[in-house]
C-alpha cells in the first residue's frame, strides 16, 4: 500500500516556495512530498474506524502547503509527517456508529468530516464550541490523545486521503453516503460544507446583492450553496449573485449552479456597480463605488482578492473570507470608513436554518446531491502520478478543470480512470 | 464638369485593387473577378451662395407656412433646436451649416424684437457636446452670445422638470419632449440631412424626446420592421416618428423646420484619393495613398486616431428648405437621393464593405466593437431602398480591426454591455427583455449622461437594435482583420484575410456566390431593383 507523505524539511519547503513562483502546484516536485510504502494507521482508541479512500480531492489549502505558501500560524496546529487529503469519500470495513448516531453498515461509503475536535481528541471535558456542535472552532485542537493537527490530512496519527493504506476517523466524523449519490458528488461534500457554512454565516437577506470572488472549487461551491439554501427555503432569493470567473469552465459551472451574472474577474467591480446601482467617486485610476454588494465571498484569500472585496462591498456590508488567507498586505481604510464586517468562515459545524439546526456535513450531503456538485471533479489520477495531479490542480482553471482528485481504486490497479 | 452619377463596376482582370476602409487606415484588396463594386456619385455642385439660399428658404417656406419673419414677434418665446455632434460625418469644415442657418434665424428674430430666445442641442440620448464642438457647430459669435447666459442648452432626456408629457399617439406611444421647446411659441429646428432617415418629424420627436418616449420606436421590433431606415414607406421607425410628430403638432407645438442637404465632398485634398475610383487614380493619388498607408502603419494607433478625427470634411450645402415639417422633408429627400442614389440590379449573395474610423456615435472618440457592428449592420447594410443589397440568408463581410477598446467617458455603459450583456446573449429581443431597463434606469449612467459627456445607459442597446434587421436577415457576418475575441463575442466569424472570409462565406451561400462591394464612404444609397 502506498501513501503520499509530507515531511518537515526546511530546505525543501524553501525550494517548493521558490518553485511555486512559477505557478501554483509547481512545488510538488521539490516539496517534502514523497510516495512511500505505508501501512494503515493504528486506531487511536475507541470509536475510531479505518476508512479506505475511494476518491480524495486536492484542495487549495493542500496546494498552499505543498508550495510553502501556508501561513506560519498553522505550524503548531500540524504534526509531521502527515498524509494530506481531507476531502475524502471512502468505505468502512467494520460497522460504525455515524456522527448522527445511526449505524453505518460495514462496506458502506462514508464521507469524512475531517476536523479533529474534542470528540476525536478524546477530551473528557469538551470545549464550548464542540459542546455547541462546532468542532471547527475547537478550543482544544492539538490537545488530547492525538498529536497536533486541525484536520485529518494534517495530523500524523490519522493519516489522510492521499493513501491506499487508508486513514482513521472517529465515528463523530463519519457520514454515510446514501445510494445513488456518485463518488464524485460525495468527494465534493467537504468543500461544499465549507461553502454552506460561509453562506449561512453571511446572513444574506432577500434581494441583497452577492458577489463571489474566485470561481475555483470553493467559489463554485459557494454559488451552489447559495442556490441550494434558496431552493430549500432557508434563504431569501438574493437580488443578484455575481461571480468573477476567469475561465470558460468556471463560467459555465457558475451559471449552471445559479449565478445571475458571470464576468471576468476584472469586470466584477463593474458588474457589482450595476447590480447595486452604485455611483462612483474618483477618476478612472482610482474609481471607487459609493455603494456595492451586500455580501462578498472571497474564495481566493490573497491580498488582492481581499482588497478587491473591500472595494466592492457596500458600507456596513459583509466580506466573508472563504478561501484560506495567509499573511496579507491591505489598506484597511475602506473597512474602517465603511464599517465593513470582515468575517472568517472556516470549515463547518452546526447550522441554524430558521427553526432547524443540523450539522453542516448533513446539509452538504443533501446539497451535493441536489446540485450535482460532482460536476466540479474534472480529472482523477492514480496516487503514483501525484506530482502530475498536483500540477494539474495548481493549473486547474487554465487547463479547463476545477477539482482534481486521486482515485485510490485506480491506484491499487496502477491505472487512471 | 458635370458630376458623374453612381456607378456599378464589374471587376475583371484589368481592374486595379479596390480600396477598403479598415478603421483608422485602409487597404487595397484585389476583389474576385465578377464582383460588383458600387461607387457613390460624385459630389454635386454646392449652392453658389448658401447664405442667400438660406434667406430665401426662410422667406419662402413650403407647405403653406408663412415666412419666418411673419412668425416672429416681440414677447414671444423662440426656441432654436439643432442637430448634435453626430451630424455631419466627418464634422464639416467651418462654417458649419448650423451656424450659417442659425445666424440668419437670429438676425430675423432680432429684427422682429424677439428677446426670449433659447438654443437647444437636440441630442436625445446622445452625449452632451463639448464646448469646442458647440463652438464649431454654432460659431464663436453665437456661442458667446448665448452660452454665458445659460441660453445655449443641451436637451436633457432625464430632467423631469424640463420634460412635458404630451399624451399618447393613436398607437399608444407616449410622447414626452423638452418642455422649453414644447411651451415655446415657435420651435425652429435646424437640421442636417446627411442620409435619408435624418430629419422630418424625427428631428423633434426623437431629438427632443425622453427615454420613455424613445423606447416606443428604438426597440428591436421596430428596427426589424424598418426595411430600410432610409426608405420611409418601409420604415416602422419612420412611421412611429411621424405619428409622434403629428401628435406633437396636434398638441399645439409649432415647428418651423429647416433642412439642409450636403454634397458628398467628404475628405480634404490630402485624402482626395478616398473618393476617387481606383482606376482613375493619378500619380499624385497613388503617392498620397502610399504615403498615408505607410505613415498610418508607422504611427501608434492613438496618433492615427487623432489624425483621422482631426479631419474636417469639405462638405458643402446642396439645398436648404424651410417650412412645414413634412413638406420640407420631402424636398430634402429628393436632394439626398439625387446626390446619393445608385441604381443596382438585383441582390447579392455576399456583401463586402470596409468600415471607416467614424460613425455617428464616436466623433472624437474610439469606435468600439458595438459601434463597429452598428456601422456595418445598422447603417451600411441599410443603405438601400427596395430590397437589401444582400439576399436573405446571405453573408456580410466587414473589414475593421474591431478592437475591444472603449472610451470610458463617452461610452461607459458600452463597456458593461460588452462584458455583461454580449457575454450572455446577442439576441436583440432577449437583451431588450432582460437587460434594457436596468441599463436605462441606472442612476450612475444617468448621472454621467446628465453631467458628463456620456451616452445614455441604454444607448448600446439601441446600437445593437440597429443591427436587428441585418442579424435576422443574414446567414453569417464575417469580420476581416478584427480582434477574434471581440468578433466572436458579438456572434460574428473572424477571418484574417478577405480570401479566408470568402471561403467561410461559401459555406453559407454556396460555392459560386455573387459578390458585391459597397464602396463607402463617401455615402451612397442603393436603389435595389
Amino acid at each position: 500500500m502506498k501513501a503520499v507523505v509530507f515531511e518537515r524539511s526546511l530546505p525543501r519547503f524553501a525550494a517548493a516556495r521558490l518553485a511555486s513562483t512559477l505557478g501554483s502546484g509547481r512545488g510538488a516536485r521539490v516539496a517534502p512530498l514523497r510516495l512511500v510504502d505505508a501501512d494503515p494507521p493504528a486506531l487511536p482508541g475507541d470509536g475510531w474506524h479505518h476508512v479506505s479512500p475511494v476518491l480524495a480531492g486536492i484542495c487549495g489549502s493542500d496546494l498552499a502547503t505543498i508550495d510553502g505558501r501556508s501561513s506560519r500560524y498553522f505550524e503548531p496546529l500540524v504534526s509531521f509527517p502527515f498524509v494530506p487529503g481531507h476531502e475524502v469519500v471512502g468505505t468502512i470495513a467494520v460497522e460504525a456508529t455515524g456522527a448522527d448516531h445511526n449505524p453505518i453498515p460495514a462496506g458502506s461509503r462514508v464521507v469524512v468530516q475531517p476536523v479533529l475536535g474534542c470528540a476525536a481528541r478524546g477530551m473528557t471535558r469538551w470545549c464550548r464550541s464542540c459542546r455547541e456542535g462546532n468542532p471547527g472552532n475547537c478550543e482544544h485542537t492539538s490537545l488530547g490523545h492525538l498529536r497536533p493537527g486541525i484536520q485529518i490530512g494534517y495530523c500524523t496519527d490519522t493519516g489522510g486521503g492521499w493513501s491506499t493504506a487508508g486513514l482513521v476517523a472517529h465515528e463523530s466524523q463519519l457520514y454515510q453516503v446514501a445510494e445513488p449519490m456518485s463518488d464524485a458528488d460525495a468527494v465534493t461534500v467537504e468543500p461544499l460544507a465549507c461553502a454552506l457554512h460561509a453562506v449561512v454565516a453571511a446572513g444574506i437577506r432577500e434581494d441583497q446583492v452577492v458577489a463571489v470572488l474566485g470561481a475555483g472549487t470553493l467559489g463554485l461551491a459557494t454559488v451552489a450553496a447559495l442556490s441550494h439554501l434558496v431552493d430549500r427555503g432557508a434563504l431569501g432569493q438574493p437580488g443578484a449573485v455575481a461571480v468573477g470567473a476567469r475561465y470558460e469552465i468556471q463560467r459555465r459551472l457558475a451559471e449552471r449552479f445559479g449565478a445571475d451574472v458571470v464576468v471576468a474577474p476584472d469586470q466584477l467591480g463593474r458588474a457589482i456597480r450595476r447590480q447595486a446601482r452604485s455611483m462612483v467617486v474618483g477618476g478612472p485610476a482610482g474609481a471607487r463605488l459609493t455603494s456595492g454588494a451586500d455580501v462578498v465571498f472571497d474564495c481566493v484569500g490573497s491580498s488582492e482578492s481581499i482588497a478587491a472585496a473591500l472595494e466592492i462591498v457596500r458600507p456596513r456590508g459583509t466580506v466573508v473570507l472563504v478561501g484560506m488567507p495567509g499573511r496579507v498586505h491591505l489598506d484597511l481604510a475602506p473597512l474602517w470608513h465603511r464599517e465593513v464586517h470582515l468575517v472568517g468562515a472556516y470549515a463547518y459545524g452546526t447550522e441554524a436554518l430558521g427553526a432547524v439546526t443540523l450539522p453542516t456535513f448533513q446539509l452538504a450531503l443533501e446539497a451535493a446531491s441536489a446540485m450535482g456538485t460532482g460536476q466540479l471533479v474534472s480529472a482523477t489520477y492514480p496516487l503514483e502520478r501525484f506530482e502530475e495531479a498536483v500540477a494539474h490542480a495548481g493549473a486547474a482553471g487554465r487547463r479547463g478543470a476545477v477539482k482534481i482528485a486521486f482515485d485510490l481504486r485506480s491506484s491499487t490497479r496502477g491505472g487512471r480512470r | 464638369m458635370t458630376p458623374r452619377p453612381g456607378f456599378v463596376l464589374e471587376v475583371d482582370g484589368s481592374t486595379p485593387p479596390t480600396l477598403l476602409w479598415n478603421g483608422e487606415g485602409f487597404v487595397l484588396e484585389r476583389l474576385p473577378e465578377g464582383t460588383r463594386v458600387i461607387y457613390p456619385p460624385e459630389p454635386l455642385p454646392p449652392l453658389a451662395d448658401p447664405v442667400a439660399a438660406i434667406r430665401d428658404a426662410l422667406e419662402h417656406p413650403v407647405g403653406g407656412t408663412p415666412p419666418l419673419r411673419a412668425l416672429l414677434r416681440p414677447g414671444m418665446r423662440l426656441t432654436i433646436c439643432f442637430d448634435d455632434v453626430s451630424l455631419p460625418l466627418p464634422p464639416m469644415r467651418a462654417p458649419d451649416v448650423r451656424q450659417m442657418v442659425i445666424e440668419q434665424v437670429l438676425d430675423l428674430a432680432a429684427a422682429a424684437g424677439v428677446d426670449d430666445v433659447v438654443l437647444i442641442a437636440a441630442l436625445a440620448l446622445h452625449r452632451r457636446m463639448t464646448e469646442a464642438e458647440l463652438r464649431h457647430a454654432l460659431g464663436d459669435r453665437i456661442y458667446e452670445a448665448f452660452a454665458p447666459h445659460g441660453l445655449l442648452t443641451q436637451h436633457d432626456a432625464e430632467d423631469p422638470d424640463n420634460l412635458i408629457d404630451l399624451g399618447r399617439t393613436a398607437e399608444g406611444e407616449e410622447v414626452e419632449i423638452n418642455r422649453r421647446a414644447a411651451e415655446s411659441d415657435l420651435i425652429v429646428y435646424v437640421n442636417i440631412c446627411l442620409v435619408a432617415m435624418d430629419g422630418g418629424h424625427k428631428s423633434v420627436a426623437t431629438g427632443l424626446a425622453s427615454y420613455r418616449s424613445l423606447r416606443h420606436h428604438h426597440n428591436p421590433t421596430t428596427m426589424r420592421h424598418s426595411r430600410s431606415f432610409m426608405d420611409a414607406p418601409s420604415s416602422e421607425l419612420h412611421s412611429s416618428n411621424w405619428r409622434m410628430g403629428r401628435h406633437i403638432a396636434a398638441s399645439g407645438v409649432k415647428v418651423f423646420q429647416i433642412e439642409t442637404t450636403l454634397n458628398t465632398d467628404t475628405f480634404p485634398s490630402q485624402f482626395a484619393f478616398l473618393q476617387r475610383r481606383e482606376w482613375e487614380w493619378s500619380l499624385r493619388d497613388r503617392a498620397a495613398y502610399a504615403a498615408s498607408a505607410a505613415a498610418l502603419d508607422a504611427v501608434p494607433k492613438r496618433i492615427a486616431r487623432q489624425i483621422f478625427h482631426a479631419i474636417e470634411a469639405p462638405h458643402q450645402m446642396t439645398s436648404v428648405q424651410a417650412g412645414e415639417v413634412e413638406a420640407v422633408h420631402e424636398l430634402a429627400l429628393e436632394h439626398i437621393w439625387r446626390q446619393q442614389g445608385v441604381a443596382v440590379e438585383g441582390q447579392t449573395d455576399i456583401l463586402t464593405m470596409g468600415l471607416p474610423y467614424i460613425c455617428p456615435y464616436n466623433v472624437h472618440s474610439v469606435m468600439n466593437p458595438i459601434l463597429v457592428a452598428c456601422l456595418g449592420l445598422g447603417y451600411f447594410f441599410n443603405l438601400y431602398r427596395g430590397k437589401p443589397l444582400v439576399r436573405q440568408g446571405g453573408v456580410v463581410i466587414m473589414r475593421h480591426p474591431t478592437r475591444a477598446e472603449f472610451d470610458p467617458a463617452y461610452h461607459p455603459s458600452y463597456i458593461d454591455f460588452y462584458e455583461q450583456v454580449l457575454t450572455e446573449t446577442t439576441d436583440p429581443i432577449e437583451m431588450h427583455k432582460l437587460y434594457e431597463e436596468s441599463f436605462a434606469t441606472d442612476p450612475w449612467y444617468i448621472h454621467l449622461y446628465r453631467t458628463g459627456h456620456a451616452y445614455h445607459g441604454v444607448h448600446p442597446f439601441y446600437m445593437w437594435y440597429w443591427c436587428a434587421h441585418a442579424l435576422e436577415h443574414l446567414g453569417r457576418v464575417i469580420v476581416v482583420g478584427g480582434d477574434t475575441k471581440a468578433v466572436r463575442r458579438m456572434g460574428f466569424s473572424p477571418a484574417s484575410t478577405l480570401a479566408d472570409a470568402l471561403e467561410l462565406a461559401r459555406d453559407v451561400v454556396g460555392p459560386s456566390p455573387t459578390i458585391t462591394h459597397l464602396h463607402v464612404p463617401p455615402l451612397l444609397m442603393a436603389d435595389v431593383r
